[in-house]
C-alpha cells in the first residue's frame, strides 16, 4: 500500500515530466488540443482515486495515456451522436491499440512535442500567442499563472489561448515537422517564443518574484526539449548557450539587500561557474555547425562578458563587433540599443549617442533600454540637463522597483 | 453565366451557430432556400464558413511569403473570386494560396468551411 502523500507526489512528477508529452501525443491526430488537455485532467483526477486505493501503475504515464484517450474516445462518440464525424474516432482506435501495446515503457512513447511546439508558434496563429500556447500546452501551465507573466488580464488570456486552440482544431493546422525549405523561419518563431518566455520572467523581477523565476526554468527546459530532438541546429544549441549565461549572473544581479547590481559592476565569483561552462559547450558545439545566427551571436556576446571571471576585464571591443555582426543580421530594438552602448565603451559616449539617435524615436519611445542607455551616455558626455530627462524617462518606464532604485541611484550620481 | 452569391454574416449570427441548435427558423430558412435553389435546377455548389477568426490571410510579397492569424481585412481590394479546395491540412492549402497569382497583388483569405453546419441546412 503507497501512501497518499507519496502517491500525490508520483501524481505531480508524472504530470510535471509528462503533460507536454501526453496532450502532444493525444492531440498529434485529432489536432484537438484542446480536447487533449481536458482528457489528461480528467485522467489526472482519475489517479488521484486509483492509485492510492489500487498502488502505483506499473507504467503511470501508459496508465495516464489509456484513462485520457479512452475519455477522448467516450466524448467523440458522444458528439458523433449530434453530428456526423466519423473521422476523428476513427484517427484515434486506430492509433491507440497499436501503441497501447507496444508502450511498456514510458520512454517508449513516441515523442510528438516537437511537432507541438511548430504548431504553437505557427505563422497562421497571432504571435503574440505563440508563448503562452507552448507553456499551457508543453507545461501544462494554467492561464492564471501565464496571465501574470505577460500582464493581463487571465480572463483574457484564457479567452486567447481557447481561441487560438479552436484555430488549430478548426482551420486544421498540420501537427508536422516543416520540410527543410520551410524549416529556419518556422524553427525561428518557435525559439522566438521560447526565448519569450524567458525574457517575461527576467525582465519582469530580476529573481524577485517566485512565479517569474518559474518560467526562466520552464524556458531553458523547453530549450531543452527542441535540443534532445534537434541537436543538430545551430540555433538551438546557441539560444540554450543564451539563456544560460544570463541564468548564470543571477546569483550576482542582486546585493544581499534586494539592490539591482548591473552587469559591469558584479562580482565574477558570484556567477554559476557550471551553468557558464555548459554555456560554452553549446556555443563552441554551435559552432562546429557553421551556420551563425541571431541567438549564436547574442550568446557570444553574453560568453565575451563571461570572460571578465577569467580575465579581469571586459574586451568592449569584440563585443562592439559582435553587436555589428549582430545588428546586420537582426536589427531589433535591443540589438541597436547594445550596439550603440559597447560602441560607446570603445569610441566613447558622443559615438554611442550618435548611434541612438539614428533610431526612430518613435519605437524607442516606450523601450526602456534604450531610456537608461541614454540616460548613461549624456550624462558621460557631460550633457546634464538632457541626462536627467533620459533618466526620468527610463525609471518610468522600468517596471521592476530595485531597477528603478538603481536609476534613482544613478541620477543622483550624476 | 453562373453567379457567386457571397454572404455576409453578422459576429451575433456566427456566434449562435456555436449553439448545438441553430437558431430554429434561421435553419429552416436555409433549409427553404436551398431546396428552393436545387428544384430551381440553379444550383451548383456552395458552403457556409467557419467564423473569420479561423481564418488566415496569405499574401506574397518581393517574392516572400507573409501569414497572418485572422481574416483579410478588406480595405482597398474587393472580394474578387473564390476556389474550394479539397485538401489534408491548413498547411497545404497555404502552398496552394500562395501560388494563386492574386497572393502577390491582392492577399488570399484561407477559411475553412464548415460541412456540420451545411449538414444541418443540407439533409
Amino acid at each position: 500500500m503507497t501512501s497518499a502523500t507519496e502517491t500525490h507526489r508520483a501524481i505531480e512528477l508524472v504530470a510535471r515530466q509528462s503533460y507536454g508529452r501526453l496532450v502532444a501525443y493525444l492531440s498529434a491526430r485529432t489536432r484537438d488540443v484542446a480536447g487533449a488537455e481536458d482528457a489528461l485532467s480528467e485522467a489526472l483526477i482519475a489517479a488521484l482515486t486509483a492509485w492510492p486505493r489500487d498502488g502505483l501503475p506499473k507504467s503511470p504515464e501508459a496508465w495516464l495515456l489509456t484513462t485520457a484517450r479512452n475519455r477522448l474516445i467516450d466524448r467523440v462518440r458522444h458528439r458523433q451522436m449530434q453530428a456526423s464525424n466519423a473521422s476523428a474516432l476513427e484517427l484515434l482506435a486506430d492509433t491507440g491499440d497499436d501503441v497501447m501495446s507496444q508502450v511498456g515503457r514510458a520512454d517508449e512513447l513516441p515523442d510528438e512535442r516537437l511537432k507541438l511546439l511548430f504548431v504553437c508558434a505557427h505563422p497562421a496563429i497571432d504571435e503574440s500567442i505563440h508563448t503562452p500556447l507552448m507553456l499551457q500546452t508543453v507545461l501544462g501551465l494554467d492561464a492564471t499563472a501565464i496571465a501574470r507573466a505577460f500582464v493581463v488580464a487571465p480572463a483574457t488570456m484564457g479567452q486567447r489561448l481557447v481561441r487560438a486552440k479552436a484555430k488549430i482544431r478548426q482551420a486544421g493546422i498540420a501537427f508536422e515537422i516543416p520540410d527543410a525549405a520551410a524549416l529556419p523561419a518556422r524553427l525561428d518563431a518557435v525559439l522566438r517564443a521560447i526565448y519569450a518566455a524567458y525574457n517575461s520572467g527576467w525582465e519582469d523581477a530580476a529573481g524577485s518574484n517566485a512565479s517569474s523565476q518559474g518560467l526562466v526554468d520552464e524556458a531553458i527546459w523547453l530549450v531543452r526539449v527542441l535540443k534532445e530532438r534537434m541537436p543538430n541546429e545551430a540555433e538551438v544549441r546557441g539560444l540554450l548557450a543564451l539563456m544560460l549565461h544570463c541564468e548564470a549572473r543571477r546569483p550576482a544581479r542582486r546585493s544581499a539587500d534586494g539592490r539591482f547590481i548591473a552587469l559591469s559592476e558584479q562580482d565574477p565569483q558570484r556567477w554559476l561557474r557550471p551553468m557558464i561552462d555548459e554555456a560554452e559547450r553549446e556555443l563552441a558545439a554551435a559552432a562546429t555547425m557553421q551556420r551563425t545566427g541571431r541567438f549564436q551571436l547574442e550568446a557570444a556576446i553574453q560568453s565575451a562578458h563571461a570572460e571578465r571571471a577569467r580575465s579581469g576585464r571586459t574586451d568592449w571591443q569584440s563585443i562592439a563587433l559582435l553587436y555589428e555582426g549582430l545588428v546586420r543580421l537582426s536589427p531589433t530594438l535591443g540589438a541597436r540599443v547594445g550596439h550603440a552602448a559597447a560602441v560607446a565603451q570603445v569610441k566613447g559616449a558622443a559615438v554611442g549617442l550618435e548611434l541612438l539617435d539614428a533610431i526612430d524615436a518613435r519605437t524607442a519611445h516606450g523601450y526602456q533600454p534604450y531610456w537608461a542607455a541614454r540616460a548613461h551616455l549624456l550624462a558621460e558626455a557631460g550633457r546634464r540637463s538632457d541626462a536627467q530627462t533620459a533618466f526620468d524617462r527610463a525609471i518610468e518606464l522600468a517596471d521592476d522597483p530595485a531597477i528603478r532604485a538603481h536609476l534613482l541611484r544613478r541620477r543622483a550620481d550624476r | 453565366m453562373q453567379y457567386a452569391l457571397l454572404v455576409y454574416e453578422t459576429q451575433e449570427s456566427f456566434d449562435a451557430r456555436k449553439d448545438d441548435y441553430m437558431d430554429k427558423p434561421l435553419l429552416a430558412a436555409w433549409r427553404a432556400y436551398h431546396s428552393a435553389l436545387v428544384e430551381a435546377g440553379v444550383y451548383v455548389a456552395g458552403d457556409p464558413l467557419r467564423p473569420p477568426e479561423t481564418g488566415t490571410t496569405v499574401r506574397i510579397r518581393n517574392g516572400e511569403r507573409d501569414i497572418q492569424d485572422g481574416p483579410y481585412a478588406n480595405t482597398k481590394e474587393q472580394l474578387a473570386g473564390f476556389t474550394i479546395v479539397e485538401l489534408d491540412s491548413l498547411d497545404e492549402a497555404i502552398e496552394w494560396a500562395s501560388r494563386c497569382p492574386a497572393a502577390a497583388i491582392g492577399a488570399i483569405e484561407v477559411r475553412p468551411l464548415a460541412p456540420d453546419v451545411k449538414s444541418r441546412i443540407v439533409r
